[in-house]
């Protein structure tokens, strides 16, 4: 069984900002060490020459027409803003 | 007897004989949802001004040869992006959101002439197969209100066994239409990758998402389909292929029709009265002439992990965008920016999502990108093979939805592998980006419903219809749950 500890779920927590406490590491411990020891299956199959699967459609290069359109009016893209003032999204100091 | 037990096409003509009116269809359907949902609880979101508005305005200006959505009832699952009518993904991230544009599937159906009556329930972000996970409520199968509606669309099912609206869209990314069909004894559809555009579908894994018609005929469900499907220039994983007419696929006839049974699917791990269910609707294809031959899919029972690894690192990407700042919850509190973001996203996520971020960030971390990530990219390649091959020589493959009938409430919520397991059937099919349908395969000793599947080639909804449609005529379920 891979083992995963809790500080390596810190660790991947901090990587996907996400705050946890000492009890949730505990428990994403263990249930993630269960879910990747089940993943691991895979390993029995050889896939040495085989080509990964991105895309079931095989398309490539899809492009719309490069031309300019109006953007969205300012009171709707603040519409759904936690904060905002004097027409800007409004988010803690970020400079310290 | 409800109005909703007339098919589309019976409605549609008895709203052009001015026997019923719009205003009747809307309010028959508010009238259902007063009743029952307070028990089933499928909507998170009702609409019922805007519908009864919008019925008085169609009213008006029925003509006498309008499309067959004119005017019907419709519940849209709570990841699709609806203008001014809030959208929340089951998410407490996204519980205020009023979005301020529609998704291409919600125009389609405003271009139909089609009503939208509600949002229905899901588990957050499509992640789950119970609908147990929504922050807001747990979705009762209307079956027996003590058993799950299966997931992630089990508001969508619901709904429509519930018969609060005629038929609803879903989206499936491991299952979550087909498996919730099976379990509340509806018809459900994934489509092709690429039949539906995602545009304004809240993305949980891109390469596997797609919406989907939920309704309780397969002839229903070919209209709903017809209206959604086709090329948009805003995703551009949409396929630009032409939108046959797949109502016309529907004759009945399937004589000399190769089916393919793999073993895979009856196997250990398959309850023995769903196979039964199979074992018996084979012999419904057999006597209408279809010819049965079993055969393998030698990786499927590989889809589960393949599954698990992929959607969740395509998920750590894409949930990546909830960061409190420009819509959705907001954290109180916060010290700094990096501060802000993991408060916020550790109250404003669930468990399974937070779970299922972290197994994607881990598995796209480095160092371990190639062993878990690669990997399962890898294996996707044979499962999608596996399928290719059998359709060199098979017209459909066939097979149960899910393993077992609906469960009960909390059974499985404690224990994510078992809970996973629900999907083994249907996973392959969106790895392979293959169309697949569930349709009523009659009731289980419990009296629970168990669900045929349906399996076809890339684009090729119509004869996955003509199947679905004829064993359907034939088998003759009828099947309602009594509320």
């Amino acid at each position: 069984m891979t083992k995963i500890t809790k500080d390596e779920v810190k660790h991947v927590a901090h990587l996907a900002r996400l705050n946890i406490d000492e009890q949730e590491a505990e428990k994403f411990a263990e249930q993630l060490g269960s879910i990747i020891t089940f993943a691991e299956q895979l390993n029995e199959l050889d896939t040495e020459n085989v080509e990964p699967t991105t895309h079931v459609l095989n398309m490539k290069n899809i492009l719309r027409e490069d031309k300019p359109v109006d953007g969205l009016p300012r009171e709707q893209v603040l519409k759904n803003a936690p904060d905002h003032q004097d027409g800007q999204v409004k988010v803690p100091t970020i400079l310290e | 007897m409800s109005l909703f037990d007339h098919k589309l096409a019976d409605l549609h003509d008895l709203l052009h004989k001015k026997e019923i009116t719009i205003a009747d269809l809307v309010r028959e359907s508010y009238k259902r949802i007063e009743e029952v949902d307070g028990k089933v609880q499928a909507f998170l979101t009702l609409d019922e001004e805007r519908a009864l508005e919008r019925a008085e305005e169609l009213q008006k200006k029925l003509g006498a040869d309008e499309g067959l959505l004119y005017g019907m009832p419709i519940g849209v699952k709570d990841n699709i992006v609806t203008k001014g009518l809030r959208t929340t993904a089951a998410s407490k991230i996204l519980g205020n959101f009023d979005p301020i544009y529609n998704s291409t599937v919600a125009d389609k159906l405003h271009a139909a002439d089609a009503i939208t009556i509600g949002k229905l329930n899901m588990d957050e972000f499509a992640m789950g197969s119970s609908t147990e996970n929504s922050h807001f409520a747990k979705t009762k199968n209307p079956w027996n209100l003590e058993t799950v509606p299966g997931g992630s669309s089990g508001g969508s099912a619901a709904a429509v066994a519930a018969g609060e609206v005629p038929f609803s869209l879903g989206s499936d990314t491991g299952g979550s239409i087909r498996q919730p069909a099976s379990f509340c004894g509806v018809v459900g559809l994934k489509p092709t990758y690429g039949r539906v555009s995602r545009f304004g579908l809240i993305a949980f894994a891109s390469s596997l998402d797609q919406i989907g018609p939920i309704t309780t005929s397969v002839e229903d469900n070919a209209y709903l389909l017809e209206a959604i499907a086709g090329l948009d220039p805003n995703d551009s994983t949409s396929a630009n292929v032409e939108v046959p007419n797949y109502r016309s696929a529907l004759t009945g006839d399937i004589k000399g029709l190769k089916v393919a049974v793999p073993k895979e699917y009856l196997g250990d791990g398959v309850s023995e009265e769903v196979r039964q269910s199979v074992r018996e609707a084979l012999k419904v294809l057999e006597g209408l002439g279809a010819t049965i031959d079993e055969v393998s899919l030698p990786h499927s029972k590989y889809g589960v992990a393949t599954y698990y690894l992929l959607s969740s690192s395509e998920a750590s990407a894409n949930l990546a965008r909830f960061d409190g700042i420009r819509y959705g919850y907001r954290a109180d509190n916060a010290e700094n920016l990096i501060d802000l973001y993991k408060k916020t996203r550790a109250e404003g996520f669930g468990d399974e999502v937070k779970r299922r971020i972290m197994l994607g960030t881990y598995a796209l971390s480095s160092g371990y990108y190639d062993a878990y990530y690669k990997k399962a990219q890898k294996v996707r390649t044979l499962i999608k093979q596996d399928f290719e091959k059998v359709f060199e020589d098979y017209d459909v493959i066939v097979g149960p939805t899910t393993p077992t009938p609906a469960f009960k409430i909390g059974e499985q919520i404690d224990d994510p592998l078992t809970m996973y397991a629900n999907d083994i059937l249907t996973i392959p099919v969106n790895l392979a980006g293959v169309p697949g349908i569930s349709v009523p395969a009659g009731l289980s000793e419990s009296g629970l419903p168990l669900g045929l599947q349906i399996i076809g080639k890339h684009f090729d909804e119509r004869t996955v219809y003509r199947v679905a449609h004829a064993y359907e005529q034939s088998a003759n379920h009828n099947m309602k749950p009594e509320l």
